[in-house]
């Protein structure tokens, strides 16, 4: 019977070329879009080396103060956070950076653009930066200002070809400094942490920062279990409060957060609004397999409504309409999961090509199993999506009806 | 094998009402061979289509294989067309995408059998039919009265003990029509099936034991 179905299936497909060519174009189309999608959104917040403790992190990523006819937003200044980030009961690590900056630098007479960051030592304790050189600097290092750097390997290799490069220095905005390490390149979509140079907090040109409460700093706050991380909240939330504030009347809004909760609040969600936004992406994602399923369901009626007379034979001959519709779902589902395979086998070329050119630097976006399975699954809620109502409709056609042609 | 008692057909729209067949009382016996004829929408193929259990009377009780129909159910209606009932249409109906093969084991595909009986059954169906040397061709490589054997073929793989042909030759020219009857009959003599057939043509009806005429949806013979 299934050797039967399969075979009156591919003739079928075979038969209608056209259809069968925009039937596989939609699935694989939308598959493409909905998989790489995943695999950025994946590479961008999923638990990847440098950031292996999301699921018990924090981050303080925006602040706001606000008098009576004004108010400034923005990042987190140095002050704020050193008022308020250290020593936070249930935090494991807690460490303060800089947001990254581009800057350039001349070497061999030629300029090279990059991004430098500026952070504490624990920097490279609370992110999982894989060294291929050298190490990270230390407490000592930072606490005397002293101008040491950590490259990524696209800087090195672009500064120094395949020398080692520690112990050799690097010259950018009137500074040298000496590079003690070189990392891994961090993806550029894992905001917090990316960077292609790290150096010291305290080679920050001149003491203004410290007194900022409004900067350009970012703090992230690992907890030690993800069940401290309220009680983290409400003791930020207390500490702030409690920052002496440079005129009376004025008001701090300052949070800890996750940082899907911090892009949430980027969209206009409220501090409760993650899962209104997670539902609305996931509605939108629905909505974009339903409008070619839904087109699909169409081309299908008018397919199967071709087919109106091969189903009153099968009714004459002993077909239940139980029957039909499973034999008409498997034909949709059969197509969808061919659909599905174009669609991953799509996917695999773009994540190639992102990988292999600077649209996201250093990206090494993968298709996972997990990516893989949701791929497969998306394909399969398609197939039966656009196959079972048509194949049901067409299964309850009345047999001397069907034997018509179905009018 | 096949009784009808008091059977009426209504079709109804939102407007008109029409009576198809009324007042049928209709005996076959077993190892018969019966011609239903008459005019166009006389109600020939509606009758035809009751007695395959293809369409359900408004009225009256249909009894086939010596079993009275209770319940129309799908389930129930399936099984007993698929082990007592093959039919013959007069368009073929045969699935241009199968081959000769694939078509003939269709009411196979519907019982518990294995893959390989199937075949040994739909191809000694194609050989009684004489077309064992096109069992692997597609119906549109084969002539109307090529593709109605094949039909025939299909409508007896599974050994029903009914056959319902519907105008089985209205699509051929005099000498395929014969051929199509001659293999009907010996159907009928050889193996006993019972055979129904519709048909216009006075001269394939008068092969056949009996006639049965309607006029107007009443029978008049």
């Amino acid at each position: 019977m299934l050797a039967h179905t399969l075979k009156t299936a591919l003739k079928v497909f075979l038969r209608r070329k056209f259809f069968t060519g925009v039937n596989l174009f939609g699935t694989a189309l939308t598959l493409l879009v909905l998989v790489v999608a995943t695999a950025l959104l994946e590479h961008t917040i999923g638990p990847h080396a440098p950031e292996l403790n999301g699921d018990r992190s924090l981050g303080v990523f925006n602040a706001k103060l606000r008098g009576d006819h004004y108010a400034t937003n923005g990042p987190p200044g140095w002050k704020l956070l050193d008022l308020t980030v250290h020593g936070l009961p249930g935090a494991e690590r807690v460490s303060i950076h800089s947001g990254f900056a581009p800057v350039a630098t001349y070497q061999t007479g030629r300029k090279v653009d990059f991004y430098l960051k500026r952070t504490d030592a624990e920097f490279f304790r609370v992110f999982a930066l894989r060294f291929l050189e050298g190490g990270p600097f230390g407490e000592e290092e930072v606490k005397t200002g002293a101008r040491v750097a950590v490259l990524n390997a696209s800087t090195k290799s672009k500064l120094f070809g395949a020398d080692p490069a520690v112990g050799r220095t690097v010259e950018t905005d009137g500074q040298r400094f000496r590079v003690v390490g070189v990392v891994e390149d961090v993806p550029s979509l894992r905001l917090t942490v990316f960077s292609d140079v790290w150096v010291p907090v305290t080679t920050a040109r001149g003491d203004g920062y410290k007194q900022e409460l409004i900067g350009s700093f970012l703090a992230t706050i690992v907890g030690r279990t993800r069940a401290d991380l309220p009680g983290i909240r409400e003791e930020f939330r207390r500490r702030v409060a409690a920052v002496p504030l440079p005129k009376p009347g004025e008001r701090l809004e300052c949070a800890a957060e996750t940082y899907v909760e911090a892009v949430a609040r980027e969209f206009g969600f409220d501090e409760n609004g993650t899962l209104a936004m997670t539902a609305i992406a996931l509605a939108l994602a629905l909505l974009f397999m339903a409008l070619p399923a839904i087109n699909l369901v169409n081309l299908n009626v008018s397919r199967m409504l071709e087919r109106a007379s091969e189903i009153g034979v099968r009714k004459s001959f002993g077909a239940t309409s139980r029957r039909l519709v499973g034999q008409f779902v498997l034909e949709n589902v059969l197509l969808s999961l061919t659909g599905g395979m174009l669609g991953l086998l799509a996917s695999l070329a773009v994540l190639a090509v992102i990988n292999a050119n600077d649209f996201i630097p250093y990206a090494k976006v993968g298709l996972n199993l997990p990516v893989f399975a949701a791929g497969l699954g998306f394909a399969l809620v398609f197939g039966v999506l656009s196959g079972a109502y048509p194949a049901f409709h067409m299964s309850r056609l009345h047999p001397v009806t069907a034997l018509r042609g179905g009018n | 094998m096949i009784r009808l008692e008091n059977v009426e057909k209504v079709y109804q729209t939102d407007r008109i009402e029409t009576i198809a067949l009324s007042n049928i009382n209709l005996d076959v016996k077993e190892g018969d061979f019966l011609s239903i004829m008459g005019p166009s929408g006389s109600g020939k193929s509606t009758l035809l289509h009751l007695m395959g259990l293809l369409d359900v009377p408004n009225k009256g009780k249909i009894a086939v294989g010596g079993k009275q129909i209770v319940s129309y159910g799908d389930k129930h209606l399936a099984r007993i067309r698929n082990e007592e009932i093959g039919f013959v249409f007069q368009t073929f109906h045969l699935i241009p995408d199968l081959s000769v093969l694939d078509n003939v084991e269709i009411p196979l595909l519907y019982r518990d059998l294995k893959a390989a009986e199937r075949k040994r059954r739909a191809l000694a169906a194609i050989e009684r039919v004489g077309l064992s040397s096109r069992a692997h061709h597609f119906p549109t490589q084969l002539s109307g009265g090529q593709q109605q054997r094949v039909a025939i073929a299909r409508a007896i793989a599974g050994s029903p003990r009914i056959l319902l042909a519907d105008e089985p030759t209205g699509n051929l020219d005099s000498a395929m029509g014969d051929e199509i009857i001659a293999i009907l009959t010996e159907l009928n003599e050889k193996d006993g099936t019972t055979v129904v057939m519709v048909t216009h043509d006075a001269r394939q009806a008068s092969k056949t034991h009996r006639i049965v005429r309607l006029f107007d949806g009443r029978q008049v013979s």
